[in-house]
């Protein structure tokens, strides 16, 4: 264990312990930036939705609920894998650790796939808010410009996510990073914040407008 | 290395999550019931309460010194402010 200890601890840190807080720290400041980044949009959309609430409410009807609630759920679902395998990581729980950061790879490129069966649904039926825009309500075009975006972004903090847990959970498997690398809780933290993201986009896009 | 230490990291992730369920399953329905003004609160007010499980829970806020929870929070304070000023120079607009 003081082995795998040593393998971990990188300069210019005397225990893991400080250099897990001074990780987590770090990446506490980016999840700031990250989420100021999407308060923007979130501002945006609170914004225009006070300007236009008949267009959003009848752009929010215009959403998919099946495929964003199904995508909540897996979502979800591969933060409780991603909050198992980081603790598993840290207690040196070789097999529970890699079996659910697996899982969080399966889940993670469901909520592509089927965001991306989606969108092209949302293309089909006319929902790009460019020529052919099949809504006519003011405030409907900027709701789908924001959908879009805000979507969009969030697909790709997504990806980003799985490329990290990728490449950490390869290096995992190897035996070439040691379990007790702090490294496996910072991903889990930005893996959360995109699930965070996404809780808070699912009732502005496809909740309003349904009663 | 034991079973036991297993068990337990995933007892708590499962009742989290099936916390976490039972909040998705009652937003969606809520959504569905004609409140009003009230149902976008209410969604929101939903939204804030699984954020609020994940980060204490899986982000671990909970247990964490106060130097992270002081990171979390003041990310929170301007996006407070941004959404203050802004709504109030757009509400107060004659």
């Amino acid at each position: 264990m003081s082995g795998d200890v040593a393998a971990a601890l990188r300069e210019p840190w005397d225990s893991l312990r400080r250099q897990r807080e001074a990780a987590e720290f770090g990446v506490w400041i980016f999840l700031g930036s990250e989420a100021l980044l999407f308060a923007g949009l979130l501002l945006a959309f609170a914004v225009n939705r006070t300007l236009h609430p008949a267009g959003f409410a009848a752009s929010g009807r215009e959403t998919d609920i099946v495929f964003g609630t199904v995508n909540t759920l897996v979502l979800l679902t591969s933060s409780l894998a991603m909050a198992v395998g980081s603790e598993a990581a840290r207690a040196g729980l070789r097999r529970l650790a890699l079996r659910a950061l697996a899982t969080v790879l399966l889940l993670g490129l469901t909520f592509l796939v089927l965001k991306g069966f989606e969108w092209a649904k949302d293309l089909r039926e006319q929902l790009w808010p460019g020529a052919g825009f099949r809504l006519a309500e003011p405030g409907a075009r900027l709701f789908f410009g924001l959908y879009w975006t805000m979507t969009a972004l969030h697909a790709l903090h997504l990806a980003g996510g799985l490329a990290v847990v990728g490449w950490l959970s390869w290096q995992g498997w190897r035996g070439t990073r040691p379990l007790g690398s702090p490294a496996f809780q910072v991903a889990a933290l930005y893996w959360h914040l995109v699930d965070v993201v996404w809780i808070l986009l699912y009732p502005l896009l496809y909740l309003g407008g349904r009663a | 290395m034991s079973g036991g230490e297993a068990r337990a990291i995933l007892r708590r992730g499962l009742l989290t999550w099936a916390g976490l369920l039972l909040l998705l399953l009652a937003t969606l329905a809520l959504a569905y019931v004609p409140m009003g003004w009230l149902n976008l609160p209410v969604g929101l007010a939903i939204a804030a309460a699984k954020a609020l499980l994940v980060a204490l829970v899986f982000m671990d806020l909970r247990r964490r010194d106060l130097l992270l929870r002081l990171a979390a929070g003041a990310s929170l304070l301007w996006i407070g402010f941004l959404f203050l000023l802004t709504f109030a120079d757009l509400l107060s607009r004659p």
